[in-house]
């Protein structure tokens, strides 16, 4: 059933992209904002409308997850588009940027067809596609970014292998320039990453695992800023983890070079102390690092140096990860406890607050990957996230939508959680249902 | 049944000075039972054990079957391999699998960290680490205690500098807990770039010279350099590791006292020890092997639920 109207009564309308945060009503009609207001101003006007109590509630532009993987095609047993939307749309987010690694790679216009009409039968968030930078993710020919734009992707990268060729990403920056689409880059030099499964410190040394040292991240995170100096292209830094980068990219920001920049929930809250007892569920790459990393990258997404907050959501089966902790694949879900994982760890701890977390997790990611959404301006697409920001709840992986249930937050009390989630104004997630 | 070392014997790290204590001295009155001309006694008479090695060893293997068959234990060998990630699977899989068969004890040998400790988690037995990756080996650093223990009659005090490879050695990690935990002073001395990156917070004091280090140590371990370390790339070559670091009579000469040596095995010599010292009146190479047994037969008999002051008795045939 399509509602023409629904009317969301009595929430806190937090929306930064017009600088809102007071307690009204918000007015859908046909899938648009019609309306926002005072309790009480918005009238209902036709037999049809339906309204939601929100009170108590805030109520924001749809998050948007620039980074995640969903597995399809090729992974099936470990995601579907399907299983993966309406796990975003269980974690608040409306829109969600799907990444290539898939099998076969996301890498023509006929991929990333494929994945547009995958998601719109998937009745969750949007997907929208990133395609490959290099055919195959091989590093080595540059792939059809027109075609892939003009199926549908929003941006291109190599995700989890990096750019080895600082001349492909050379070329990638200036090619990408032409569309005005941004370049994602996984920051990481692969000779001295090489074997790693950790940071490298002194826990690594301890628990005898091989190291990633920051420098892997940092080293490639510089090349790419200057690059996008040479070029003017838009690089967009995945999931940053160092202090030294942060350091970087402020350096880039501050001279004008165009850098921007996501950093995860679990590197804003966790540190590689995760790693103890060789948990595989604390296994991603980059790595979880040191307590400084996680105070630098908290400073950093306050004070603006990193754009935005991205999931990585890298979904794995429970076998996979049932390994001695140097096989186990890197990645953990994210989807489904991101929001409450900032809100635990960013508000109630005083480093952000609330419209700050939602500019970073909706406003900031629209407006850096251009997608619609974003806002709750009149006539804006009514894709809305509405969530309890106070309420502690204890994170059971069996309950997530997500076929993953690999994640290092498995048992612990979360506050503040999604309640109910609009994609052009139709609810997509209600909790309890 | 938990005995006083818990259910596993994992790493030294987790143990307390008091835990390695005991082991050590449950160590001793095992000794003189491989003296014997009958070498065998039914302490673990019914004990099921299986000595799961994921890699090639001959000398752990071979002294832990020793230590079993001494006590009377029924040890089965399973010798497994395979790639990097099938050897996580079959790690499950064998894990349950061996516990379906009610065993009592797994020895466990593996190349990645933390697989003792998967292991562990994963089944009712009692579980001994033989060596996981580049994590910990907590039977070699023992006998190791034990022959400096019995050469100096104390550890507390003493200096020991570990020699080599640190980055790639679960001797040199065992090693350094377990002395630290005993009050020895612990000191390592090799090439940086063999040394973990973070080796200045671990509580060592790390010797640049190996000149230095036989000025300031009591004893040395040596230990073995992979070969395959040159071709990763961590050092130029054999001849020069020889000439920089490698443990001579010559340079032994100058040091102001006579130094205990000893190595873990199999050696490299003319690399890391010259034969002269590995052959020479203050190597106690050999009788670290013969210790190995001793304190192997300890670590059985405690996890199976010996009680240590017992132990003098149950080589009779008591005490569990």
């Amino acid at each position: 059933m399509t509602t023409n109207a629904l009317l969301l009564r009595g929430g806190r309308l937090v929306d930064p992209s017009q600088g809102l945060d007071e307690v009204g009503d918000l007015l859908i009609t046909d899938g648009v904002v019609e309306a926002i207001g005072r309790v009480g101003e918005v009238r209902r006007d036709g037999n049809a409308l339906e309204t939601i109590d929100v009170a108590g509630r805030v109520v924001s532009p749809g998050f948007i997850d620039v980074h995640c993987h969903l597995r399809e095609p090729g992974r099936e047993e470990v995601e579907t588009i399907a299983t993966g939307a309406r796990a975003a749309a269980a974690g608040g987010f409306t829109a969600v940027c799907a990444m290539p690694n898939t099998d076969p790679v996301t890498d023509n216009q006929a991929a990333v067809g494929f994945i547009i009409s995958q998601a719109k039968r998937a009745g969750g968030s949007k997907v929208y596609p990133i395609g490959a930078i290099s055919i195959g993710q091989l590093g080595e020919t540059l792939a059809e970014f027109g075609e892939m734009i003009g199926a549908g992707a929003v941006a291109v990268s190599d995700d989890g292998k990096p750019v080895v060729s600082a001349q492909l990403m050379r070329t990638a920056l200036e090619y990408a320039r032409t569309f005005g689409i941004p370049v994602a880059d996984h920051c990481e030099e692969p000779t001295l990453a090489m074997g790693g499964a950790m940071n490298e410190g002194v826990m690594s040394a301890r628990l005898g695992l091989r190291g990633i040292p920051a420098e892997a991240e940092e080293i490639m995170a510089i090349r790419d800023i200057l690059l996008a100096r040479r070029t003017g292209g838009h690089i967009h830094l995945c999931h940053m983890s160092t202090k030294g980068s942060v350091e970087l990219i402020r350096w880039g920001k501050e001279r004008g070079i165009n850098v921007t920049a996501e950093v995860c929930p679990h590197h804003l809250s966790l540190t590689e102390e995760s790693v103890e007892g060789y948990n595989t569920n604390a296994k991603m790459n980059p790595p979880l690092r040191t307590a400084a990393d996680v105070a630098a990258l908290q400073d950093a997404v306050k004070d603006g140096t990193i754009d935005v907050i991205a999931t990585d959501h890298a979904p794995h089966h429970y076998d996979e990860k049932e390994r001695a902790f140097a096989d186990a694949p890197n990645g953990i879900v994210g989807l489904e406890t991101a929001l409450s994982v900032n809100l635990t760890w960013l508000v109630h701890r005083g480093t952000l607050d609330v419209p700050t977390l939602v500019e970073k997790m909706a406003c900031a990611p629209a407006r850096i990957f251009k997608l619609p959404g974003g806002s709750l301006r009149r006539g804006a697409p009514a894709d809305v996230t509405v969530f309890d920001a106070e309420v502690a709840w204890t994170v059971d992986p069996a309950r997530f939508r997500s076929k993953g249930r690999n994640t290092p937050y498995a048992g612990m009390t979360l506050r503040g959680r999604v309640d109910c989630t609009l994609v052009d104004g139709r609810v997509v997630y209600r909790r309890g249902d | 049944m938990t005995g006083p070392l818990g259910k596993d014997l994992l790493g030294l790290e987790s143990l307390s000075g008091e835990q390695i204590r005991l082991i050590l001295d449950t160590a001793e009155p095992f000794k003189e039972i491989s003296e014997r001309a009958i070498k065998k006694v039914p302490t673990l008479r019914g004990s099921t054990i299986v000595n799961l090695f994921f890699e090639a060893s001959t000398r752990t293997r071979v002294s832990f079957e020793f230590a079993q068959k001494r006590l009377s234990a029924d040890a089965v060998n399973v010798a497994a391999s395979g790639s990097s990630v099938s050897k996580g699977e079959t790690l499950v899989d064998t894990a349950r699998n061996l516990e379906a068969m009610r065993i009592d004890m797994v020895v466990i040998r593996h190349g990645a960290s933390g697989a003792a400790r998967f292991l562990a988690e994963r089944i009712e037995s009692n579980v001994i680490n033989a060596g996981d990756g580049t994590h910990e080996h907590p039977t070699q650093a023992l006998l190791d205690m034990l022959t400096l223990r019995d050469h100096f009659k104390r550890l507390a005090g003493l200096r020991i500098c570990i020699c080599g490879d640190v980055l790639h050695s679960r001797v040199a990690r065992s090693n350094m807990w377990g002395l630290q935990k005993m009050g020895a002073e612990v000191a390592v001395c090799g090439p940086r770039s063999l040394l973990p990156n973070a080796i200045d917070e671990m509580g060592v004091t790390v010797f640049r010279h190996i000149e230095d280090a036989i000025q300031w140590a009591d004893a040395l371990n040596i230990l073995r350099l992979q070969l395959e370390r040159m071709q990763g790339g961590y050092i130029p070559s054999l001849r020069e590791y020889n000439r920089v670091f490698g443990v001579s009579s010559e340079r032994l000469n100058r040091a102001p006292k006579d130094l205990l040596i000893l190595h873990p095995g199999p050696m490299n010599r003319g690399v890391e020890i010259d034969s002269d010292v590995a052959d020479g009146p203050h190597s106690v190479i050999l009788n670290q092997v013969t210790n190995g047994v001793a304190v192997r037969m300890a670590v059985l008999y405690l996890l199976s639920g010996g009680k240590p002051e017992l132990a003098e008795a149950a080589k009779g045939g008591g005490g569990r």
